[in-house]
């Protein structure tokens, strides 16, 4: 399997000074961060520190206040969730936004329904969810067909990042996917990551449970207090590290890279 | 690749497995009709019933009430066609009422607003007053109600006010604009449908006029081998090119199911019912039930407007980011709700000869929303079928025919049709709840 090297070309996304602000509450300030095509870029922080707020800006849930995104080198405006779906971002939230009583091809073409002659065409939607999920080596539901509420917890997170890829999607943001997963599941849901990495997608996996972080990021970026305090390879750091940039915002370890290629930035 | 291995493909001893495998359709899970029939039981029996209850329902009430009606009436041709025709009344409210109550809403309006539509037909066609063909009469009557439908789906979505209480109180103002419609003209509140114009005829035959013994059979056959068709080409369709279908075996039990329904039906109203002369042949009503159903049932099953009334109902935040516009799909569920409210009314009408200062849509409703629900449709929104109300209504018909035939005092029918309400609504909280900790125990 042919890997580009770490930090090869540009970014797919760059993220140059983002503010946002919810009335008088700053929740991000002047925030850069890169997102590069073939690496999983794991985003930590403590509670409140601005993981969901900056993802969302991404996501064209919450519109930026100052700042520019470049996707591809280009600058784009990111105002709704389907400015950010026309690029080719997608996000998986914690809460899955699947609906239960619906079944998975159902739910992988929600709102984008394939019809002809105004009729739902389900065996064409059915063969493409089936050549995604096999694509994506999802082989533990019984039929496609079964409904979302009889799916355990590991798959259910499957089939929303299935659903997330099925677009030609380029970036897949991945909210806490772990967070209410079993040992044995969570390892399927990272392996997931893994192998949207290996297609060549841009994944941001967001977390705070470092075990996870070090087990599949390429790259990690620390936000506290809504500024981001590191941003690097994922071999530049260890997990003393990354909880000293968590927690104060500022690590007094070594965190640069041997190739010396690594950013740093402080909390000012 | 070694990492390839699925850590969950190694089959799972525990017992939520288990529970996840009964929550599987059994059309799903199955190969052939014995399999079927064993992931059916065992869905039963994990709480989740789908259509039974409704079937034991309808079994029980045909035999208590053959058993006690005077010489055995209940089941005679007569009295059967007879129930066709009112259960049609509260078949065709209920398949209105499933559409919000899919959302996870309700429309307590349904018979007054439906009131109002028929009140304007019948008013319309009055050869003494504004004499309008039955058409445009039916046309006007049926978009007042789409009107109404609009009315109560703005406020719902737009102010974000509780379905409950608007359509509360759209029960009064609608009882009152039924009142003042039936005030205008010579007809002290009681617009007839009965007389020789053509235009009352027609709206009166709704009900009450019948197909051609022979026409019937040959209707029957042809709408059972079109559909039987459609159902075996679209299976062994899905089949061949390895999508998911069920059985070969189950697809043609379904197909033989129809045609004994459709040829048991068209047997029983093809008994001639009339004291002296001729009276057979299939109601009109029949058809027109099944027209309302078979257009109600490809809208939500085959289009993306019921796809999306289905992923409010069972998710409204996931519908949302999807880029539904949650609105809108709502408004319309309200607007078709009135509308078909309007075509049960229309029927109710034709049933009673005309229309009637003293119809209670209050009650109406009631039974609407019980024949829903006993149905198996759930009033917490997102699982239903349009199927639900045909079977239900047909229950509901059945109680209020019994009792009607026992001449049962009108008290008692309202005690016993409310205990029926209670019974469907706790059959589907306790369904729900069992389903709700299966996956509790899945976690």
């Amino acid at each position: 399997m042919i890997k580009e090297s770490p930090m090869a070309g540009e970014p797919l996304l760059k993220a140059r000074g983002i503010d946002k602000h919810f009335g008088p509450v700053q929740a991000l300030t002047s925030v850069d961060l890169d997102l590069y095509a073939g690496q999983v870029t794991a985003l930590c922080g403590d509670n409140g520190a601005g993981k969901s707020v900056l993802t969302k800006c991404i996501a064209g849930i919450y519109q930026i206040d100052h700042g520019q995104f470049l996707f591809e080198g280009h600058p784009v405006h990111i105002r709704t969730p389907r400015d950010a779906a026309l690029l080719g971002i997608e996000t998986v939230y914690q809460d899955l936004a699947l609906a239960d009583n619906l079944d998975i091809v159902q739910n992988m073409f929600l709102g984008r329904e394939r019809v002809q002659n105004g009729f739902l065409n389900e065996d064409d939607m059915e063969r493409a969810a089936g050549r995604t999920l096999a694509d994506l080596r999802v082989t533990t539901v019984r039929s496609i067909r079964q409904p979302v509420r009889s799916l355990s917890g590991g798959q259910r997170q499957s089939v929303a990042v299935a659903k997330a890829v099925m677009w030609n999607s380029k970036l897949v943001m991945l909210d806490e996917p772990t967070a209410a997963l079993g040992v044995v599941q969570t390892k399927m849901v990272l392996e997931l990551a893994r192998r949207l990495r290996d297609r060549g997608l841009a994944v941001m996996v967001i977390s705070h449970n470092l075990n996870d972080v070090f087990e599949v990021a390429d790259r990690i970026a620390v936000l506290y207090l809504g500024r981001m305090v590191a941003q690097d390879r994922a071999s530049a750091f260890d997990r003393q590290s990354v909880v000293d940039y968590m927690t104060t915002g500022a690590s007094s370890r070594p965190t640069t890279g041997p190739d010396g290629n690594g950013e740093k930035r402080g909390a000012s | 690749m070694a990492r390839a291995e699925a850590p969950e493909s190694a089959p799972d001893p525990t017992a939520a497995a288990a529970a996840a495998q009964l929550e599987l359709p059994p059309e799903i899970a199955a190969q052939s009709l014995g399999e079927w029939l064993r992931a059916w039981t065992a869905r039963i029996r994990s709480g989740d019933s789908g259509v039974l209850p409704v079937i034991l329902a309808f079994a029980v009430i045909t035999i208590v009430f053959q058993a006690i009606s005077p010489h055995g009436v209940f089941l005679s041709a007569n009295n059967l066609v007879n129930l066709f025709q009112q259960s049609a009344v509260f078949m065709v409210l209920a398949m209105g009422e499933i559409f919000v109550l899919l959302l996870g809403e309700i429309d307590l309006s349904i018979g007054y607003a439906g009131a109002v539509g028929a009140a304007i037909a019948v008013q319309l066609v009055q050869p003494a007053t504004t004499k309008w063909p039955w058409w445009a009469a039916i046309i006007a009557g049926l978009l007042a109600c789409a009107v109404i439908g609009a009315f109560h789906g703005t406020l719902i979505t737009r102010l974000r006010l509780p379905s409950l209480i608007v359509t509360l109180a759209g029960l009064l103002i609608w009882n009152g604009g039924m009142l003042l419609i039936l005030l205008l003209g010579p007809f002290s509140g009681y617009p007839s449908l009965v007389g020789s114009n053509p235009n009352l005829k027609v709206l009166y035959n709704l009900m009450w006029a019948s197909i051609d013994p022979v026409v019937s059979w040959i209707g029957a056959a042809v709408v059972v081998i079109a559909v039987g068709a459609a159902l075996w080409l679209g299976d062994s369709r899905r089949r061949r090119s390895g999508l998911v279908a069920p059985p070969a075996s189950l697809t043609l039990l379904k197909i033989a199911l129809i045609a004994i329904v459709a040829a048991v039906v068209v047997a029983i109203c093809n008994v001639n019912r009339a004291a002296f002369g001729t009276l057979a042949g299939l109601p009109w009503v029949i058809p027109i039930v099944l027209a309302v159903f078979g257009v109600w049932m490809v809208l939500l099953q085959r289009t993306r407007f019921g796809r999306y009334v289905y992923a409010i109902g069972g998710n409204p935040e996931a519908a949302r980011r999807a880029g539904i516009k949650l609105g809108a799909v709502r408004t319309w569920c309200f607007v078709l709700c009135s509308l078909t409210g309007g075509i049960g009314l229309l029927l109710y009408a034709s049933y009673l000869g005309g229309m009637s200062n003293n119809i209670n849509g209050g009650q109406l409703v009631l039974y609407a929303v019980a024949a829903a629900v006993m149905g198996g449709t759930s009033l917490f929104g997102g699982r239903g079928k349009v199927l639900h109300g045909i079977l239900g209504g047909l229950v509901i018909g059945g109680i209020y025919n019994g009792l009607y035939l026992l001449g049962i005092a009108v008290q008692w029918q309202f005690i016993v049709t409310g205990l029926v309400l209670i019974v469907a609504v706790s059959i589907d909280a306790l369904s729900r709840r069992s389903a709700t900790s299966g996956s509790a125990a899945r976690v």
